[in-house]
């Protein structure tokens, strides 16, 4: 069917968990908006070290386990956590944490520091020191069967299900044969294709997964009373939500599924994951599930993706801090009016040029190069966008506490 | 290249029985249909480019593939060379989109009062 994918040529930084990374980054992490100036001064004119923060004072368990995975990252090699020092979300306790794992980490608070200037050199001042240690990290041959590659789909045309989306899906086939992991997710956008994803099972307890995450999307469309498909969808061609899942569950290829994620969790073992991005229906209802694509984004490197792939009709301009992004479009004329934006022109199989299995080759090679430390090219551009919000995909059981 | 001659769809799935039109369609026209297992047909009507055109005859009631999957069902008899669209096809999820605005996609069961 596809072709063997070629080995990979680059070295990964080696973590103490096993994990290899296709980047040594600093990360500095803020725990409330009050500290995002200080901790994005802190960064600036320092191109290793990239900045995420939670924009909330009020803490929330998702956001932590979320702030928790993408420190501990393959990717990132240390960390500094800087809070104002009157939030909920405590910067010690993160630190201690990723310092568990063996990374050099730090924090303070702003206000024992003495406010924005000296907490800027403080923070210019401890990165300077880690980055130190993080010279000494072994650097080894690096595998396909190493890697982990996360994809969503944003901009979305009739070009996504026709040439990008099933050039991922075969990539995907490919990288799932090498023996690395691939995440798909936007279970929402997978309304109609419940018998598609179960016969995709690979046991027992995946199918009880996704028959579990899909039957919460199915109740999340319903309770919001709104399917993904909007009459820009309509108008471009698509007649039915099924029509527009298939076309987005294309990036999946057709190994069988594993088993289901939750945001901040990384897949146990590899193989094809379904990430689920879905809330729970909590005191502030199911909230948002997924309000931007960077969120989507964020989630897919948190399941420790160390490159992530985002497939656009209509053209995108973002990045992402941590994982390099590699931007994927099938529509031709937007590739030629966004080259400076966009990676891989995968619109050449439509105009009978290529095959699928050829394009998904190029692909590889592409990614190849991306983790051997060649810029992506929003990585080139300086884009590092990131979002953190508030959800819950904890919520205690109904017989628990005074939810009673 | 557009012509008046002939033009492009694409075909995902040798079971499909929809193709995706990549150029407009006009009536008459021959259509050069690429992708899994190629054919030759021609549009029974105009048709815009990025909507689907039957490959085969459709009766109702019948199920519209596309990926090699039904995403959804043929609501009246659909002949080869015809649009299959929001006239002539239901989602079995999304009962609203069978109401929408045939070519612009647009709500007409919302009260603006």
């Amino acid at each position: 069917m596809h072709k063997q994918l070629t080995s990979l040529h680059g070295t990964g930084y080696l973590r103490p968990d096993g994990r290899k990374g296709v980047r040594n980054l600093v990360l500095v992490v803020y725990t409330v908006q009050c500290a995002s100036h200080v901790a994005h001064a802190i960064a600036d004119h320092e191109p290793d070290t990239h900045v995420i923060g939670f924009p909330g004072c009020y803490d929330n368990q998702y956001a932590i386990r979320l702030l928790l995975a993408l420190a501990r990252h393959p990717n990132v090699g240390a960390c500094l956590c800087v809070g104002l020092g009157c939030e909920y979300t405590q910067p010690q306790r993160l630190a201690e944490k990723i310092a568990e794992s063996g990374r050099p980490a730090e924090w303070f608070f702003i206000q024992d520091t003495g406010g924005t200037a000296n907490s800027i050199a403080k923070g210019k001042r401890l990165i300077a020191q880690m980055r130190e240690r993080l010279r000494s990290v072994p650097q080894v041959p690096l595998a396909w069967a190493d890697m982990v590659i996360g994809c969503e789909c944003g901009g979305s045309d009739a070009t996504s299900g026709l040439a990008g989306n099933p050039t991922v899906g075969h990539f995907f086939d490919a990288l799932v044969d090498a023996g690395g992991t691939a995440i798909f997710e936007e279970i929402v956008e997978a309304i109609g294709l419940g018998d598609q994803l179960l016969k995709r099972a690979a046991t027992p307890q995946a199918r009880q997964e996704i028959d579990a995450a899909y039957g919460k999307a199915v109740a999340y469309c319903q309770a919001v009373r709104q399917y993904s498909v909007s009459p820009g969808n309509f108008a471009g061609g698509l007649t039915t939500i099924e029509e527009k899942s298939m076309g987005a569950i294309a990036k999946s290829g057709s190994r069988p599924i594993q088993g289901v994620i939750k945001v901040g969790q990384a897949p146990p073992h590899p193989g094809l994951w379904l990430l689920n991005s879905v809330p729970d229906e909590h005191f502030m209802q199911f909230g948002y599930t997924n309000p931007n694509d960077t969120e989507g984004l964020m989630d897919l490197i948190a399941a420790g993706s160390q490159v992530v792939l985002f497939v656009t009709g209509r053209g995108s301009v973002i990045g992402s801090p941590i994982a390099p992004l590699v931007k994927i479009t099938g529509n031709s004329q937007t590739y030629h009016k966004m080259e400076q934006d966009m990676d891989f022109d995968a619109s050449r199989v439509l105009r009978g040029e290529t095959t699928l299995e050829e394009q998904a080759s190029e692909l590889s090679r592409l990614i190849g190069d991306v983790a051997a430390g060649e810029p992506s090219k929003p990585e080139r551009l300086g884009h590092r966008e990131y979002f953190i919000m508030y959800k819950h995909q904890d919520t205690p059981s109904l017989e628990q506490g005074c939810r009673q | 290249m557009n012509s008046l001659e002939t033009n492009k769809a694409f075909r995902i799935d040798s079971h499909d029985n929809v193709a995706t039109l990549l150029e407009p369609a006009y009536t008459g026209q021959r259509l050069v249909v690429v992708g899994a297992l190629p054919v030759n047909l021609t549009a029974a009507e105009s048709i815009e480019a990025w909507h689907k055109v039957a490959l085969t005859a459709i009766p109702a009631n019948q199920p519209i593939i596309k990926y090699g999957i039904v995403i959804g069902v043929a609501t009246r008899d659909i002949t080869a060379g015809q649009w299959v669209h929001l006239h002539n096809c239901h989602s079995c999820f999304d009962e609203r989109s069978s109401t929408l605005d045939l070519h612009s996609g647009a709500p007409q069961d919302t009260t603006y009062a």
